[in-house]
């Protein structure tokens, strides 16, 4: 059941980073493109969780901090960037 | 493992998959930046939440102990996403100054704070502070 539930999991997923991906290429201003890339750090991060749930093992969970970190941050620095012309002042 | 556990597990991981990609729909057919807002910061991040709290299940179910490791992540992840959502919505408001004329006064003496500057202060320790853009 489990097996099944994942195999759900990667399809609706999966189909939310294409939609983000769409989004990224068209998007028509900046904020919507830094926007698109924001979700799908976190999209992608519910996709390495659930090949942890299926691998059964919990070295993958490093790896989806880092992302959260990293996509956090850079989705800050780049709005940072275009508030005040400079990442660090 | 029981299978009232696993089916527990199964719940989640679909409801997470639902959710994230009602998220990313919504980033995909709303009309334009600060509506499009609302799916990746609300519903996608509950998505990831609920992908969460199934595999902190599936490890207790399989080792008997619960980890911290998805505590952190989802924390983590419900902490910055309004901070992250608050930095892209000013970032869009300073790209498109002509939003200013379609918002309602204040009714205070601080204005808007992305499009105004900071008001004249009286005991003059705040007049040095340069209008945050």
């Amino acid at each position: 059941m489990i097996e099944n539930a994942l195999t759900f999991g990667y399809v609706a997923v999966s189909i939310a980073v294409l939609l983000n991906l769409w989004r990224l290429l068209r998007g028509p201003s900046l904020m919507d493109r830094v926007l698109a890339v924001d979700t799908m750090v976190i999209n992608v991060i519910a996709l390495i969780i659930l090949f942890g749930i299926q691998q059964r093992t919990t070295v993958f969970f490093e790896a989806a901090l880092l992302f959260a970190m990293f996509g956090f941050i850079s989705t800050v620095a780049y709005c940072r960037f275009i508030l005040r012309g400079d990442v660090i002042e | 493992m029981t299978f009232l556990l696993e089916l527990l597990i199964a719940v989640l991981i679909v409801l997470g998959g639902i959710f994230a990609l009602i998220g990313s729909i919504g980033l995909v057919k709303r009309p334009d930046l600060l509506t499009r807002l609302h799916g990746p910061t609300k519903a996608t991040t509950l998505g990831v939440g609920g992908a969460l709290a199934a595999s902190m299940l599936f490890f207790f179910g399989i080792e008997g102990t619960l980890s911290i490791h998805e505590v952190l992540i989802s924390v983590f992840l419900f902490l910055t996403a309004p901070i992250s959502a608050h930095f892209i919505a000013k970032a869009h408001l300073h790209e498109h100054v002509e939003l200013r004329a379609d918002l309602p006064p204040t009714g205070r003496e601080h204005g808007w704070s992305t499009f105004d500057g900071l008001p004249e202060s009286h005991d003059g320790e705040q007049t040095e502070q340069a209008p945050r853009g």
